[in-house]
């Protein structure tokens, strides 16, 4: 579905797919530097102590958040540079893109490279042999891996336009409710392999979350109403 | 330059040709600003005339005018079109190398080395296996060095059929030997059955069509996409036949020497780019009709280098024609018109909606016929070598890297991004510049890093299926 959204909504504008690309390298510079500090604290304790370490990815998955949502405003910050420069230029005084449509790209970008990096080892070794939870791991992995994947990259692109709104406005009760949501999202991931507790709020919230930029966006029921009976 | 740039950015939105020559990221200061100069003289002795269609070409001018200050960043909007034209061949590149590394494995074996690295890397200490990298790549590095002062001193005292003879040879042995190659490793993974006559029939017409695309004319896509092919081909042979800490230095201080070589005053590469602009013409009479940059990136480490990137350059030059409505129009507003573009290519009328692009299309119209004559400045252009370094990269890292696809995935997002940058810095600088520092750099360090620091950490993270 990812790639469905983007092919659709973004392939046909050069400047969306740059915004989406710088994107993607926003959040995997975050990624770089959330996994240096998580490799120094694995390096620097003992790798025997198997609680340690958990307690340590856990540690590092919480913090890998906070950067990401940090570089996430930093982006904010460039593209409102962007946007002025682009006004600037154009002709008729408006951008040819606007800060929503950005907030947009921006969110499918970072979505899709968690997406990517997330599952795309995951698929490559589907290919081949082997069966899954032969070990009496969850035999359902692959498939909670694909909606969990799924879900955190719609879940990316609904912060993406809740965060940018809500910095647009200056409402910081959003932007930590982006915050909130994303940790707690991250947070119910901690209790896999029981599945039921991270699949199930996930998906609520990113329905709420789905919800709410859709309003955010001036989406309203009759739109939706005329949508779905298609212009009627 | 001061003047004539001050010139650029009058017709910047008057008349959108003016961008294209911004965004060359090969494009020389003097020849093509001549060019554009003669172009806005042109046009401005056309405006009367457009006026007759009822476009506002003065007041436009007028307004432009004044944002002559503010459009020195320029680019963001005119640039995406052009950055998009770069990505798609980069990563059109890319992911053929990495299919054929990922399934061949022909390209992954180690079955020696070529003549350019004497040293082996199979060595006891690790000591000697730094010190017969380095020596590998410093033997490799100055080769590339002769190469390049000898084409331009080649070019210099116009031994023009030399340069040619050599271009064809190389481009006959790419075409050729490397394709033969690459398709009995492609049939022997797949165990598909071939008899020689079919191979020696398609690899004929193969190379005589690849042959005369590339260095005659051709439709347009089909001499891109012989160009990406042969980009492929080396970029392949390189990552079979240089050895690992080999690969990544000589990747390294190609970037060093490109910076080098473009930027410094006595550079060979930057010497060869004002030759050529005394004496206004292009650099392959045979291969281009037009612009004088090529040589932008890295000259030729072998002799297929040369003659790719000399021809890569007639790609984008090619191009133009073809492209120019569509280039203008869609330049109008904001980067992405297809409606208009297809009107244009379609119809060749104006377009038929009174939309501000419209406006902006119906604008650039009149331009049209003068643009035709001048069809090196649209478009932009990337050396051929700066494809092949950006796939050994990607190559190399999807090859032996423990983190594979996270690597590949990453190095290819830190390429795209300098190209990025070096765009956006040729639209600032409007000058040659070279392309692979920024971009391999990020690439190395993203690659390191990568392998090194991410992949641990998502492993551990897909195990326990934390996801963050």
């Amino acid at each position: 579905p990812a790639l469905g959204l983007f092919l659709f909504t973004i392939a046909r504008d050069p400047l969306r797919i740059i915004i989406l690309i710088a994107g993607a390298f926003f959040w995997l510079v975050s990624l770089l530097l959330s996994s240096l500090i998580w490799f120094i604290a694995v390096k620097a304790s003992d790798p025997q102590d198997e609680p340690l370490q958990k307690g340590l990815l856990i540690f590092g998955v919480m913090f890998s958040v906070l950067l990401q949502e940090a570089f996430r405003f930093l982006y904010y910050k460039l593209l409102r540079k962007a946007i002025e420069g682009l006004v600037a230029l154009s002709e008729d005084g408006c951008s040819p893109i606007s800060i929503q449509q950005m907030a947009y790209v921006a969110g499918v970008g970072f979505g899709l490279m968690s997406g990517a990096f997330s599952m795309i080892n995951l698929l490559a070794d589907a290919l081949g042999p082997g069966t899954v939870g032969i070990h009496g791991d969850s035999q359902l992995y692959f498939l909670t891996s694909a909606f969990m994947t799924m879900v955190l990259i719609f879940l990316h692109t609904f912060w993406g336009i809740l965060f940018f709104h809500g910095c647009e406005h200056r409402r910081w009760w959003e932007i930590t409710a982006v915050v909130v949501m994303h940790l707690a999202v991250s947070g119910s991931t901690f209790c896999n392999p029981f599945y039921v507790g991270s699949l199930v709020p996930s998906y609520l919230l990113m329905a709420a979350a789905a919800a709410w930029a859709y309003s955010l966006s001036g989406g309203s029921t009759q739109n939706l109403r005329r949508f779905f009976l298609c212009k009627s | 330059m001061t003047e004539l740039s001050a010139h650029l950015p009058q017709f910047q939105h008057g008349q959108l040709t003016e961008n294209f020559p911004d965004n060359h990221l090969s494009n020389t200061n003097d020849n093509s600003e001549r060019r554009r100069h003669d172009n806005s003289e042109r046009r401005r002795n056309d405006n009367p005339e457009s006026e007759a269609n009822g476009q506002p070409q003065n007041s436009t001018q007028q307004v432009v005018e004044q944002d002559e200050e503010e459009d020195e960043e320029l680019t963001l909007k005119y640039g995406a079109k052009h950055v998009i034209m770069l990505f798609v061949p980069v990563t059109l590149c890319m992911v053929v190398v990495v299919a054929t590394i990922k399934s061949v494995s022909f390209y992954t074996r180690k079955d020696g080395q070529l003549i350019y690295t004497p040293f082996t890397e199979e060595t006891e200490t690790v000591g000697q296996r730094a010190l017969n990298s380095v020596l590998n790549a410093a033997i490799m590095i100055s080769v590339i060095i002769v190469m390049t002062i000898l084409l331009v001193v080649l070019y210099k005292y116009r031994c023009y059929k030399v340069i040619h003879g050599w271009l064809i040879i190389s481009s006959l042995l790419l075409l050729f030997f490397f394709s033969f190659i690459y398709l009995g490793e492609v049939f022997k993974t797949y165990n598909v059955a071939m008899d020689y006559i079919t191979v020696a029939l398609m690899i004929w017409n193969f190379g005589v069509v690849g042959m005369i695309c590339i260095h005659w004319k051709g439709p347009l896509r089909l001499q891109q996409a012989y160009l990406i092919m042969i980009s492929a081909l080396m970029a392949l042979v390189f990552i079979k036949y240089l050895p690992e800490w080999t690969a990544w230095l000589i990747l390294a201080v190609i970037s060093v020497y490109d910076l080098v070589a473009v930027l410094c005053p006595k550079g060979p590469l930057r010497m060869l780019v004002e030759t050529a602009q005394e004496r206004n013409e292009t650099l392959f009479p045979a291969l281009i009709y037009s612009s004088t940059m090529i040589w932008l990136v890295n000259m030729a480490e072998e002799d297929p280098e040369a003659q790719r990137k000399a021809s890569k350059n007639s790609t984008y030059d090619k191009q133009a024609p073809a492209n120019q409505t569509q280039n203008e129009d869609a330049e109008a507003d904001d980067g992405g018109f297809s409606q208009e573009w297809q009107q244009e290519r379609d119809n060749r009328i104006g377009p038929i909606e009174s939309t501000p692009e419209s406006r902006a299309a119906v604008q650039a119209l009149p331009s049209n016929s003068l643009t035709s004559e001048d069809p090196e400045e649209r478009g932009v252009k990337l050396g051929l070598g700066d494809f092949i370094f950006y796939s050994v990269l990607v190559g190399k890292a999807s090859a032996t890297a423990s983190g594979d696809w996270n690597t590949t995935l990453a190095c290819f997002v830190a390429i795209l991004i300098g190209l990025c940058l070096t765009l956006l810095l040729l639209a600032i600088f409007k000058k040659a510049l070279p392309a692979l520092p920024i971009s391999i750099t990020f690439g190395l360090v993203f690659y390191f890093a990568t392998d090194n620091l991410v992949q641990p950490f998502m492993d551990q993270l897909a195990f326990h299926q934390f996801y963050i």
